[in-house]
């Protein structure tokens, strides 16, 4: 479906590269030139995206917005590129986040302002390059090329132990890589030198291969998610990256992982990611409960979110290894509103660093009294962090523990006391923050201003449009989560459903 | 689309609209707001009222909410006799708080914010008690939860409203945690969510049953004691009942609309509604009925001793929700939603009463301090006794209809139900007690506040303003007549709201005789008059008795006073360990020295690395160096490995 005159995605893609670019060209000392620019660039490329929002057509499980170029003909490498019902609200995640990260850095970026805008958009082409490739080479280096802006922006604009979080942060991510790498050359030995993921989609890989390449990419996925327990880069990631680097981790780069699954795993190596489904719910469990409790003993205010995320991921990878409906539905919608929510909560604490250059909760205690505003705001965003029915918390975790709980009982059980538990840990870190006296180092600071206002604004509008009226999002993916769901049960089964078709065809004739 | 929608809808607009321009432009003028709204919803109840009272029932869906395959879920409503009954209590009960509060939070700076949320609870409550559906009772059921949370801790700035919101919150997510695996639990095995849908195909699951740790378990045994479970968190009930009394940290109008005449109660109007799925199973209903019984009697115990005005009546709301699960449980679902409905008046009442006592005592809570308010308010002193008598099970009121029914249902249910109802008849007498002892300690005798020296608090003693007496009479008139609607047949009443609302909740058949009903009322009229005796025998007549008692019996003393010590096992058994194992375990060991030692091996290296580069300054460009390096190393070899 082509729908509209323009390669929409590519635009996507390489409009924020080639702004990157144009930005590096500005003069060093034309701050605001810089700030005005970057802000265009991301408005620009946001409202591009929204005919993907508007002319995506739900009744299909194909690709669309496809494009399609030979490139190294000889090696089976294309540009092709393309959407789906599982990746289009991911692209489009990434340009509002994006566009909000300008606007929540524009006065807490101080020192090489245009190499941060650079860096920034670096990012945005290319984890949109990662959601919207249909080729595994160019999947591949979108992959690994979002890794050196995202390593900059932590290594050069983040707090005191940058560095070391930075390097962390690379090696992790980059080892997991490699073994999917490993598999990738792997796939296309074996799918007859190309690296066409639709053709591997319809390939039947022999079970041993499913199940070692199964680990192999689970390697670079789990890292990403971040499963349990390779789950210890992204405290320190998130605590020292600046605020927008903060967001997009949270908002989009770690989806990537749990996109990673969905795409790869389960229609690639179908057999094998049944088989192994227990003990990919069982890590979720896991990260659910120890990324909840862990959260109990935190003193950073951001590092306390970062293992909030582990744990909510944790029922993203639970629903997606339900294999059901309600599972990876409810995993996908639970990444949209995490994406929203805990981008909103760093972007939250981004506005009170600025004001007070402090992440220690101690730090902290009656910023309501001082900023009214601005705890309203965060008391919204907490309450969809911890699931609250009409918000968009809920319904993503609701539906995952339907999906967890039909698929391994004991499992949905377990998973269920991560609602206690985030209740318990968010509302200790709301009032320690908000509620009771004054803290002295708060005092005589300023409410949030309109710019910040307008930054968290678009974010509670998402957060309870998904949380009233979740059939928006979730009609973008029913039709592709089923057609996956389809490939998965029957894998492994081709002989006896041919016969099964065979035996019922005539019945059905006779009816 | 059709009025009721605007039930709930006007709520939620004023909440809106308070919230949205409270702060900067209505300020103390929320009010002007927030009745109205409520108000209509008043209106649009009773109206609703009479159409079901004609014989209508309502039910339809107005949009889909959630759907994902085979899970539908839509928000709609079901107005039935069960429904109207709850309309009216909630809408009434909230329109009197609305207006005691313009008087009681008169000033304060959180005005606005105090009636946006009054505004949104209601809203919540409403969609809690008209959904068609599971779910939408699951919002509602968490969205009152928020509004008590944020009412609670309205007074933020203190610690001990902050402490009592979050426990509050978190203590009904235990509860929910139940709920909602029941919830699911009935979706899977029925794939619906919807009243009708699911009451029509219960039966189906009769006789099936559920393998957990190795025993087979009735399946409708384990939905209904999940669905439990919520109740019991949501309506105080042991062992989940520890927030109700820290609630009472939150302005005293929210004591008496939330945590006394409507969301509390929504455990027992959700197991009423559920009586379809609860009579199915024997166990579950038993379960129902003990812990009410045993919670009744528990908290009423506690009653006995406590200090603080409004404690004392949160322990007697805790008691009175044991009654009403007693009454679900022994099969008398209406005699329980009768109970609700009376209590709703005469609780509201005691707790406005006590928020006028405490207006006029500048805040002072502790009954000891206080006496013979009589003569300085009145109004207060003749509602809040009304509601005393009420409570207590004096004849002719409103509590003592639906208690009595409660008991003679309970009488009426087999040997298990015989014993529900000693426990039940003794609570009585202890409820006719704890009663009379605020009313005694309060309003009669000489008063025992700080007016000696500087004759403050005595001095300022006065009638609460008429926006705040108002309500309290109107109640007062509730408190009497609320019960009218229910008088047996036995007193030559009709007990018109147990034939209202028997199509919704049935009617246990009555195998008892003529003879026992008369006993049963007989002895319960017995044990509240001497309970009122005892009380004005031990407060007025001879104060040295409760001391001396509470000398000799030392021990049960301490063991009252301090609330049989669960708030101290909890801590203890919960709170604590979980806490440590999070810092020392959790952080210190697994996270810092076992997944970061093996993972770690060569960021460790990393570290030194890093450290010695920051040493030497040439600092960043290097580890971009090393970083684009590997990039380009593993696209390279990517490169020369499709080549070959």
């Amino acid at each position: 479906m082509e729908g509209l005159g323009y390669p929409i995605l590519s635009t996507l893609i390489f409009l924020p590269i080639a702004g990157a670019i144009a930005i590096l060209l500005i003069k060093r000392t034309a701050e605001t030139f810089i700030k005005w620019t970057a802000f265009l660039i991301s408005v620009i490329t946001f409202i591009l995206s929204l005919p993907l929002f508007i002319g995506f057509d739900k009744t299909t499980s194909e690709m669309q917005f496809t494009e399609t170029h030979e490139w190294v003909p000889d090696w089976g490498i294309r540009y092709a590129l393309g959407v789906d019902g599982i990746s289009v609200l991911f692209v489009l995640l990434t340009t509002l986040l994006t566009v909000l990260c300008v606007t929540v850095s524009w006065n807490s970026i101080k020192e090489k302002i245009k190499e941060f805008y650079a860096a920034l958009f670096l990012i945005e082409g290319a984890i949109i390059g990662v959601f919207s490739s249909l080729d595994l080479f160019l999947f591949y280096i979108f992959w690994e090329a979002m890794l050196i802006p995202m390593f900059l922006l932590i290594g050069v604009w983040g707090g005191p132990n940058r560095v070391y979080a930075a390097i962390k942060f690379f090696l992790y991510t980059l080892v997991g890589s490699l073994l999917m790498l490993v598999g990738i050359i792997v796939l296309y030995l074996n799918t007859g030198k190309t690296f066409d993921m639709l053709q591997m989609m319809a390939m039947n890989y022999p079970y041993a291969m499913q199940l070692m390449l199964f680990w192999a990419f689970f390697a670079a996925f789990a890292v990403k998610v971040p499963m349990f327990p390779v789950h210890t880069w992204l405290p320190d990631a998130h605590t020292e990256a600046p605020t927008a680097g903060s967001v997009i981790l949270a908002g989009v780069l770690i989806k990537m992982g749990a996109y990673g699954f969905l795409r790869f795993s389960l229609p690639l190596f179908p057999e094998a990611a049944k088989d192994m489904a227990p003990v990919m719910m069982i890590l979720s469990v896991i990260a659910i409960i120890y990324g909840g409790i862990i959260c109990l003993a935190q003193t950073d205010l951001k590092r306390l979110i970062a293992y909030s995320s582990v744990s909510h991921m944790g029922f993203v990878t639970l629903g997606i290894f339900a294999l059901n409906t309600q599972g990876i539905q409810g995993g996908i919608l639970q990444m949209i509103s995490h994406g929203v929510v805990t981008g909103a909560l760093f972007l939250c604490i981004g506005m009170l660093y600025d004001k007070t250059h402090s992440r220690q909760i101690g730090d902290y205690g009656g910023v309501a009294t001082v900023l009214p505003i601005y705890a309203a705001f965060f008391m919204v965003f907490t309450l969809a962090a911890i699931g609250l029915p009409g918000t968009s918390g809920f319904v993503g975790e609701f539906l995952v523990l339907i999906g967890g709980f039909t698929a391994w009982k004991l499992m949905g059980v377990l998973a269920a006391t991560g609602i206690i538990i985030g209740a318990a840990y968010m509302l200790w870190l709301y009032q320690k923050v908000f509620f009771m006296d004054v803290n002295p180092k708060i005092e005589g600071h300023k409410d949030i201003n309109i710019r910040e206002i307008m930054t968290l604004l678009p974010l509670i509008v998402l957060v309870i449009w998904i949380g009233v009226y979740p059939n928006t999002f979730l009609s973008f993916m029913d039709v592709s989560v089923q057609n996956l769901i389809d490939r998965v049960n029957t894998a492994g089964m081709v002989e006896i459903e041919t016969t099964q078709e065979v035996t019922e065809m005539p019945t059905e004739v006779i009816k | 689309m059709d009025k009721y929608i605007l039930i709930p809808l006007l709520p939620l607009i004023a909440f809106a609209i308070n919230i949205i321009f409270g702060r900067g432009i209505i300020k103390d003028r929320a009010h002007y707001i927030a009745i109205p709204a409520v108000f209509g919803s008043f209106v649009l109840s009773v109206i609703a009222f009479a159409e079901v009272a004609g014989g209508k029932v309502i039910n339809y869906d107005i949009y889909s909410w959630i759907v994902s395959g085979d899970f539908r879920v839509s928000i709609g409503f079901l107005i039935d006799q069960l429904t109207v009954i709850m309309l009216i209590v909630v809408t009434s009960v909230s329109l009197l708080v609305h207006i005691y509060s313009v008087g009681y939070m008169h000033g304060d700076p959180g005005y606005y914010r105090f009636f946006s949320y009054l505004s949104l609870f209601t809203f919540s409550m409403l969609m809690l008690v008209m959904g068609n559906n599971l779910l939408q009772l699951y919002l509602g059921w968490e969205l009152v939860g928020l509004c008590s949370y944020l009412l609670i801790g309205f007074w933020y700035k203190k610690k001990a409203p902050a402490d009592a919101g979050k426990k509050a919150f978190i203590v009904n997510r235990v509860g929910d945690f139940g709920f909602g695996i029941g919830v699911i639990m009935i979706f899977l095995f029925l794939g619906t969510l919807n009243y009708t849908e699911i009451f029509g195909s219960i039966g189906m699951l009769t006789g099936q049953t559920i393998n957990i740790a190795g025993f087979n378990v009735d399946l409708i045994t384990v939905i209904a004691l999940l669905l439990f479970l919520g109740a019991v968190g949501k309506s105080a009930q042991i062992p989940l009942h520890v927030w109700l009394p820290d609630a009472m940290e939150g302005p005293t109008p929210v004591s008496a609309l939330i945590h006394a005449a409507t969301m509390v109660t929504a455990g027992v109007f959700m197991i009423a509604r559920f009586n379809p799925v609860f009579s199915l199973s024997e166990t579950a209903m038993w379960t129902v009925a003990i812990v009410g019984a045993v919670t009744a009697l528990f908290a009423a115990t506690i009653a006995l001793v406590q200090n603080d005005i409004k404690r004392i009546v949160a322990y007697s709301t805790v008691s009175q929700l044991g009654y009403m699960f007693l009454a679900c449980g022994v099969g008398a679902f209406g005699a329980g939603i009768f109970h609700l409905y009376t209590h709703a008046f005469f609780k509201a009442l005691l707790f406005l009463g006590a928020g006028s006592v405490m207006h006029a005592m500048a805040g002072e809570l502790n009954i000891q301090k206080m006496g013979g308010l009589k003569k300085h308010m009145p109004v207060t002193y003749w509602t809040f006794l009304i509601a005393s008598l009420s409570i207590a099970g004096i004849p002719g009121l409103a509590g003592f209809f639906s208690k009595d029914e409660i008991l003679w249902m309970a009488y009426n249910a087999g040997s298990l139900g015989k014993f529900t109802w000693i426990v039940g008849t003794a609570v009585t007498a202890l409820t006719a007690f704890y009663s009379f002892r605020i009313v005694f300690l309060t309003f009669h005798g000489k008063f025992r506040g700080t007016s000696k020296s500087d004759n403050r608090q005595e001095y300022h003693l006065h009638e609460s303003p008429k926006v705040m007496t108002m309500p309290l009479v109107v109640l007062a008139v509730g408190a009497v007549a609320a019960g009218w609607v229910g008088i047996p047949e036995l007193l030559g009443g009709g007990n018109w709201i147990g034939y209202f609302l028997e199509p919704v909740l049935g009617r246990p058949e009555i195998t008892a005789t003529y003879t026992e009903k008369w006993m049963v009322i007989s002895i319960a009229i017995v044990a509240a008059l001497a309970g009122v005796f005892m009380a004005w025998m031990f407060y007025l007549l001879k104060p040295e008795i409760p001391k001396n008692l509470a000398m000799k019996f030392k021990n049960a003393h301490t063991i009252l006073w301090n609330k049989y010590y669960v708030d101290e096992l909890y801590d203890f058994a919960i709170e604590r360990p979980t806490k440590w194992i999070a810092s020392n375990v959790l952080v210190a060991v697994t996270d810092n020295k076992i997944i970061e030692g093996v993972v770690n091996g060569l960021p460790a290296a990393i570290r030194n690395f890093g450290e010695k580069l920051r040493k030497v300054q040439t600092g960043y460009l290097q580890h971009y160096a090393m970083g684009m390096a590997i990039g380009l190393f593993v696209i390279l070899a990517l490169v020369v490995i499709a080549a070959n």
